[in-house]
């Protein structure tokens, strides 16, 4: 029968050596996986600046980009193909809420900087590998 | 009640359940939104909501967390506080920094990072605030006669809670890098170290309220957070599949997750074995309840509901919809409220003197509660579901498929109500306790 010291080496043992393969794998994947994945070499000024005015305004606590925020307004990772940039700069740039599709967005009246460069996030986010994500709808008529 | 500085833990307490009914208020406003009806939207829009509702959790489980550490660590050290009024310190820092934090979302202070919302500035403050809280811990137990297993597991998962913050404060323009270290803080608390520190409170809860050998609760309480680590580090790759990493992470993400479950499945086990096992028959059912409850409920939550979405053919159409809200409401709901809400059933009577427990109101708590719950979740799972199918599959828009689920919504708001009726019944039967008083020491009983 199993002892306490034998159950804390394999907690401890477990623990240590599963928590060392995370490290190689996260070095790998923040060396050299991502930065491919992503083209980060593509991550241009703008690109950062549209990404600080996104945390800044909270966009993801209403939207999702790569699959991740709230579930309450649409997935934005692929939004340029989607609707366009006359659209998103319609919306980004509207003095009154954006109510067209149901729901209302908060009226950020961005200025034409800021939204040159969250649609420069944007295009970044979109031409991503993302292992397939978002999946084409396969019971599409 | 052995020691007076254990009184301290009520602060904490009293606090998570105030945080805790804010928490739920948010929690409406959101859901009605979705029904649609946001009539809020001008002084509270949704993205101040979720971010008020996700942080008033955390920071109301981690008083909870802290509130049990305080309660515990001198009994099993056998010996005081270090220091009460750097305790009491400690807690005006974690309330002040919560307030704050909480206001600040209503005024557009915050980062957009799910559930990591709080600004830079007020993290450095929770750090510090952490960091005193850690080193009344430790030097407690360092100077204590006894150093049990169940207080070092339940100190590990705190310490690691701690530090695992750290890498959530740093900035990166990536935004891929931003959500691999955004998941080292989510990830790795909520399906790693946290489950220490429950581990460690489910192990002080079977011990006092069985009766079972401390040797032998310990023993498996390695084993299962053993588990923990074995599935849940590596399991971190669920979160990964989909966010511009290699490939790998499907296959190691996937095998890891589906062994995730088992450590959930191990403690509801382990928590059922040393109740039938035990001979003590504690008079305070409440707590049990709780306890028992929490190990079944996480299984589900937690462990179940996880494993049903987690697996990468699966999760490549239900990434990033209300799939996710089904996993993770019962989720923290089983492993973490529960048990915070066991060790405050149980402590609350030993601190006080007074031995509300069993009571109608506290069985309307616990029944109303957990049915309530698992009608949330059927709400979400149905909503997820039909979105999926709708947006994903069939390829209608994000809008059209909104529309098309809000009336599950509307069974999502009765089953909050129901749920809420029950919380209101444990805040009640909290306060009606009173305050901890010295009084009770001479009640010297487990």
């Amino acid at each position: 029968m199993l002892s306490k010291n034998q159950a804390k080496l394999f907690f401890l043992g477990g623990t240590v050596v599963f928590f060392l393969i995370f490290l190689v794998l996260s070095a790998h994947t923040l060396s050299s996986g991502i930065p491919k994945k992503t083209h980060s070499e593509n991550v241009t000024a703008e690109v950062a600046a549209g990404k600080v005015l996104f945390d800044e305004n909270n966009c993801m606590g209403c939207h999702t980009i790569l699959g991740e925020g709230a579930y309450y307004a649409p997935e934005l990772t692929k939004v340029m193909d989607r609707r366009g940039e006359g659209f998103v700069k319609a919306v980004l740039s509207s003095k009154t809420p954006w109510t067209t599709t149901g729901r209302k967005m908060v009226a950020y009246d961005f200025t034409e900087e800021e939204v040159s460069n969250l649609i420069a996030f944007f295009t970044w986010i979109g031409q991503m590998d993302l292992n397939g994500f978002p999946p084409e709808p396969d019971l599409k008529k | 009640m052995k020691y007076k500085s254990q009184k301290v833990a009520y602060w904490f307490f009293a606090l998570s359940m105030v945080l805790l009914i804010l928490q739920i208020v948010y929690g409406f406003i959101m859901a009605f939104a979705h029904a649609g009806y946001d009539g809020l939207h001008e002084i509270i829009p949704f993205n101040t909501a979720t971010a008020t509702h996700k942080n008033l959790l955390v920071v109301w489980l981690l008083s909870g967390f802290m509130g049990a550490a305080y309660y515990i660590i001198p009994e099993e050290s056998q010996r005081e506080l270090v220091s009460v009024p750097l305790a009491k310190l400690q807690f005006w820092a974690l309330a002040i920094v919560g307030v704050v934090a909480v206001a600040g979302f209503h005024v557009g202070w915050w980062e957009g990072r799910k559930f990591l919302e709080i600004p830079r500035f007020l993290d450095y403050l929770v750090v510090v605030d952490i960091l005193l809280f850690l080193g009344i811990i430790f030097v407690t137990i360092f100077k204590g006669k006894e150093k049990t297993t169940t207080e070092m597991v339940l100190a590990m998962g705190l310490f690691f809670a701690a530090l695992l913050y750290l890498p959530g404060m740093i900035w990166f323009d990536n935004q891929s890098v931003d959500s691999f270290f955004r998941w080292w803080v989510v990830h790795l608390w909520v399906e790693g170290v946290w489950e220490l520190i429950m581990g460690g409170i489910l192990a002080f809860l079977l011990i006092k309220l069985t009766g079972v050998d401390r040797e032998l609760i310990e023993k498996w309480l390695y084993v299962i957070v053993g588990l923990t680590f074995l599935s849940g580090i590596l399991g971190t790759g669920h979160h990964y599949y989909y966010i511009g990493v290699p490939e790998y992470w499907l296959m190691i993400g996937g095998i890891f997750s589906a062994l995730e479950p088992l450590a959930f499945l191990g403690m509801a086990l382990f928590a059922f074995a040393m109740y039938r096992k035990g001979e003590k028959n504690h008079p305070n059912k409440t707590a049990l309840y709780w306890t028992l409850g929490a190990a079944i409920m996480s299984f589900a939550g937690a462990g179940l509901l996880g494993i049903a979405h987690t697996i990468p053919s699966v999760n490549m159409w239900t990434h990033g919809t209300l799939i996710t809200a089904m996993h993770g409401h019962m989720a923290f709901w089983g492993a973490y409220a529960m048990m915070v809400f066991a060790i405050i059933s149980y402590a609350m009577p030993l601190m006080t003197g007074r031995k509300l427990y069993n009571t109608a109101g506290s069985s309307y708590a616990f029944w109303l509660s957990n049915i309530g719950m698992i009608g949330m979740t059927t709400a979400f799972a149905t909503a997820g579901v039909a979105q999926v199918y709708l947006e994903r599959k069939v390829g209608m828009s994000f809008m059209e498929a909104q529309m098309a689920i809000e009336v599950h919504f509307w069974v999502l708001i009765a089953s909050a109500t129901l749920f809420t009726i029950g919380i209101i019944y444990y805040v009640i039967n909290f306060f009606q306790h009173g305050m901890p008083t010295d009084e009770a020491l001479v009640e010297n009983i487990d």
